[in-house]
């Protein structure tokens, strides 16, 4: 059964199984290839799988985009205390479909790879954070991960090598900002979920106070391949600073939405005409978010040659993230749009800090204002430097994430806007 | 002089001042030290810093953000500005999201004068706020005890959830919802009743989220006088500030001492005030049931004991509510008049209640904040622990007896009535202190100058808050005038000759004036004269 929709100029390192029932239980994974990374990673040794990821140029998947095995490297050498690895499968940025898939479709090959990360920075203990919405997933990787302990894989001897590697699956409540690594401590803990002032940074002081690494399940499914294969193999696909392939998750106007494959730098005109079957007949491209809705909004004309890699997606004024498209033609409502995304934050907002607690709330009730037909002008300016005192005056990027789609459509769907606040009308409406 | 840095200090500059603080000193500490006060909510003292307003935020030269000062520790030769463009513009519009939602009731606000967040936007705000939007209503709730809760105007510093998780230690509010729709509650529906402290948290919301309700409407922030003293309902005397209005105490606040009791207090002393108001008092002095002038009162008076002296033992009552210059200057005239017994009581409480986060600081079970300065000046305690009984070999004496402030309330009418002479130098009539010759009206505490010893051993010091009524005097004077009378010395004019008077005939209290003692207060010359509990 195919997944959805594939397409041929995929590379397919992490998604070849998706669709296929077969890959979900142990003896299917083994019988594609499936747990021959961990023994090898046993037999590397520790300090050679963190230089294999430090070679093969791995970014963290969940969109800040760290070099995964430098973060590795700052778990003390030593472990004279208890060393924790966090799976963040916290997935809820607006636009992003990936990790679910991953867990999904291939939960041992997510297994395997937070088993060689543990091994690899010591952790005897590890937790997969798990979104509360993924009922589902959840269910598929707690069957994934029984089999791997009656097989012997995880447990206090892991596949034979006297090394300790227990994985937890801990299910969250729902919250986006859970996905903030520090509030993903807190919240496993038991606390509020609401992210600690750094530093301490987690590999200093992390869950419970000990040293901590907090990896994307994307980032953990790429390590088997690694290991593997290599980290110069891992860099044949991709760019030189965005190396490796990457999960986009499109979403939108096209005709073939999905997760898609692909090597990093692919130019995303294609992925949209080529890759996602174009736009609906008839329709113009307006603007696309290229990494989930925290990043900055692309105009049409900045897609044009935008490449998508973390530096060619930055060149074209905003940010991979974690590469989730979300395509919007010429129908799209922007003001619509933009106030929903705001409305996101404003509800996900953890309410700590200042200006993301009053400020996210405040920029919705004006763009549902604008939207209403009752807006001014002014309005604009006072959003644009209320998002402007939003960004980087908090302890986390929530804040400049509800930001970014205020700031950057103002400048780019001004237009927009001011039709909206002069006739009322709506531009775009189908 | 060659300077060696030491590794111990770290020197920054802030706002072009050089400052040499310990290391790990936060810089909004460090800024204090040299006068600069950097505005904040969340940040408190006694609590952790959870770094959250976000209106400490301060430029820090080579820094790509504002940094939180109440979270970032100084380094060597940091350069920090506190009134830079970015800082202040950081404020500003800091101060405009907290008026987004905040009410600004200010006219019918119980913290208004007082509230930070008046302060700081008359400072730094808009001089107009841009919001035009509907504001979020949570609306008012009690929150048990003496606490009432008016959520439109919090802030959200959080304050009060961390004073009762690390002070308090009792987990009784908490954070729920997120967002702006976050708010603080209660668990269940228990709230804050019974819990010792919580009247803290109202002192330390910086706006009027929580306030009293023994104080709600009572008086507007400005019209109240603020006089540093010591809280009298317990020996842990704690460091408070009384507050007054048209001679009336309206409420008493903790006064910051780290050595006693930390930026807290607890709400039995906190609420115990209102007999200080009492308008029941003894207000002119009376001898032989008429009301006489002092002059005329103390030369009788001079007389009848000179008359008494070597009629066997003195016995006398002494409060241990009575300052230490009261207390010595009684037993002057006690040894003057041929030496004898003084007996307190006191009540006592079954046990403590220590502030868990706070540990020196704790209600303690002598409930009166001189029982030290009483042992100290030889004193015999006696009765219960509801200070009852315990006196019958005074009420029954034949020497003179003299009482010092004990009300006698569990005393009948025959107390005194075979004495030579019997005085009585009180506050409050009552039946047993009807029957002394000399009915001589003194202040209380919050009428005068004072000082007392407590729990620790500490001599701290009291100012007159209140104004005495009629003709009462402090006691010492009135023992001093008699002492005058007496040939003994030149009566005290003033509180600090009379403590200088009593320090030179008491050995733990040798060489300590009232400038030593200041408003901190210090430890007794030898502690050993003070006995444990």
């Amino acid at each position: 059964m195919a997944y959805p929709y594939t397409h041929p100029k995929e590379v397919r390192l992490l998604s070849r199984y998706f669709g296929d029932p077969g890959a979900r239980s142990l003896e299917g994974w083994k019988a594609r290839g499936g747990y021959q990374a961990l023994p090898k990673a046993f037999e590397m040794g520790r300090d050679r799988v963190i230089e294999e990821v430090k070679a093969s140029g791995l970014r963290g998947r969940g969109g800040a985009g760290f070099p995964t095995g430098v973060k590795w490297s700052f778990m003390p050498k030593e472990r004279t205390r208890p060393h924790y690895l966090l799976c963040n499968a916290d997935e809820s940025e607006p636009g992003t479909f990936k990790d679910r898939e991953l867990l999904r479709w291939t939960p041992h090959q997510v297994i395997e790879g937070i088993a060689i990360a543990a091994y690899a920075i010591q952790a005897e203990q590890s937790y997969i954070y798990c979104r509360g919405e993924f009922f589902e997933t959840t269910q598929v990787l707690a069957r994934a991960l029984e089999e791997a302990y009656e097989a012997g894989i995880l447990g206090e001897n892991a596949m034979g090598s006297g090394i300790r590697i227990d994985i937890t699956i801990h299910v969250g409540a729902g919250a986006y900002i859970c996905g903030e690594e520090t509030g993903l401590m807190n919240s496993l803990e038991g606390r509020r979920g609401q992210p600690r002032v750094k530093p301490p940074f987690p590999a200093q002081a992390g869950y419970r106070g000990m040293p901590t690494t907090v990896n994307n399940v994307e980032t953990l499914a790429s390590v088997p391949y690694i290991t593997l294969h290599g980290g110069e193999a891992y860099r044949a696909y991709g760019t030189d600073q965005s190396p490796g392939t990457k999960l986009f998750c499109v979403s939108g106007h096209v005709r073939k939405p999905g997760n898609y494959e692909l090597p990093l730098g692919f130019p995303l005109m294609e992925l949209i005409e080529d890759v996602c079957g174009g736009l609906r007949e008839g329709r113009r491209l307006k603007a696309v978010i290229p990494g989930g809705s925290s990043v900055p909004i692309l105009s049409a004309e900045e897609c044009w040659d935008c490449l998508l890699s973390y530096e060619g997606v930055a060149k074209a004024g905003s940010q991979l993230g974690c590469a989730s498209v979300i395509v919007m033609d010429d129908t799209t409502d922007i003001v619509k749009q933009v106030r929903r995304m705001v409305g996101f934050y404003a509800h996900e907002s953890c309410g700590q800090c200042t200006p993301c607690r009053e400020g996210s709330a405040w920029m919705e009730k004006i763009l549902r204002r604008i939207e209403e037909g009752r807006g001014t002008e002014e309005d604009l300016d006072t959003l644009m430097e209320v998002a402007g005192q939003m960004e980087g005056t908090t302890i986390c990027v929530l804040s400049d994430s509800a930001a970014a789609p205020v700031k950057s459509s103002i400048m780019k769907f001004r237009d927009e806007y001011l039709a909206r606040i002069r006739t009322g009308e709506r531009v775009g409406a189908a | 002089m060659s300077q060696q840095p030491n590794p111990q200090t770290v020197t920054l500059t802030i706002d072009g001042r050089s400052v040499t603080v310990p290391k790990g000193t936060t810089i909004l500490r460090a800024a204090e030290m040299v006068g600069i006060k950097i505005p904040h909510y969340c940040y408190h003292p006694g609590l952790s810093s959870p770094a959250m307003c976000r209106l400490c935020l301060v430029e820090v030269e080579g820094w790509p953000k504002l940094a939180p000062s109440c979270k970032t520790a100084v380094a060597e030769g940091q350069v920090v500005h506190t009134d830079s463009e970015k800082a202040r513009a950081q404020r500003t519009g800091v101060l405009e999201f907290y008026l987004v939602n905040h009410p600004l009731d200010c006219p019918i606000c119980d913290q208004s004068g007082e509230c930070k967040l008046q302060d700081y936007v008359f400072a730094e705000g808009r001089v107009h706020g841009r919001s035009r939007e509907p504001k979020r209503v949570f609306g008012r709730d009690d929150f048990g005890g003496d606490v009432l809760f008016y959520g439109d105007r919090c802030v959200m510093c959080t304050r009060c959830v961390r004073f009762m998780r690390e002070v308090a230690q009792d987990d009784r509010l908490c954070v729920v919802e997120r967002g702006s729709r976050s708010v603080i509650d209660t668990f269940f529906e228990k709230g804050l009743e019974g819990s010792p402290f919580a009247g803290n948290i109202v002192d330390i919301c910086p706006v009027g989220a929580l306030v009293s309700k023994d104080f709600l409407y009572k008086a507007r922030a400005w019209d109240l006088d603020h006089t540093p003293s010591v809280c009298p309902s317990c020996s842990q005397g704690c460091n408070i500030s009384i507050h007054t209005r048209d001679n009336l105490v309206q409420r008493l606040k903790p006064r910051e001492n780290l050595e006693v009791n930390g930026w807290w207090m607890c709400d039995y002393g906190r609420f115990n005030y209102e007999w200080m108001n009492r308008r029941d008092r003894l207000s002119v002095p009376v001898v032989g049931g008429k009301a006489v002038g002092w002059s005329e009162a103390v030369n009788s008076l001079a007389e009848d004991l000179r008359a008494a002296i070597g009629q066997g033992a003195v016995r006398a009552v002494c409060s241990p509510l009575a300052s230490n210059e009261d207390m010595g200057f009684l037993r002057a005239l006690v040894d003057v008049l041929g030496g004898g017994e003084i007996y307190y009581r006191s009540r006592r409480a079954p046990d403590e209640i220590v502030l868990p986060g706070y540990p020196i600081l704790a209600r303690r079970r002598d409930l009166a904040p001189n029982v030290r300065g009483a042992e100290l000046q030889g004193m015999i305690r006696v009765g219960d622990d509801e200070a009852r009984g315990g006196l019958d070999q005074v009420a029954s004496h034949e020497g003179i007896v003299l009482v010092l402030g004990d009300p006698l309330l569990d005393q009948g009418e025959d107390f005194g009535g075979r004495a030579a002479v019997y005085v009585y130098f009180g506050t409050y009539p009552s039946v047993a202190a009807g029957r002394a010759r000399f009915v001589l009206p003194i202040t209380t505490f919050a009428e005068s100058e004072g000082t007392w010893i407590n729990v620790q051993g500490r001599v701290q010091r009291f100012w007159p808050a209140l104004r005495a009524p009629g003709e009462a005097w402090p006691a010492w004077r009135v023992l001093g005038s008699m002492l005058a009378a007496l040939g003994e010395g030149p009566a005290p004019a003033e509180a600090h000759v009379a403590f200088e008077r009593v320090a030179q005939r008491t050995p733990a209290l040798e060489g300590i004036s009232y400038r030593d003692i200041g408003t901190r207060g210090v430890m007794v010359r030898e502690p050993a004269l003070v006995s444990g509990d």
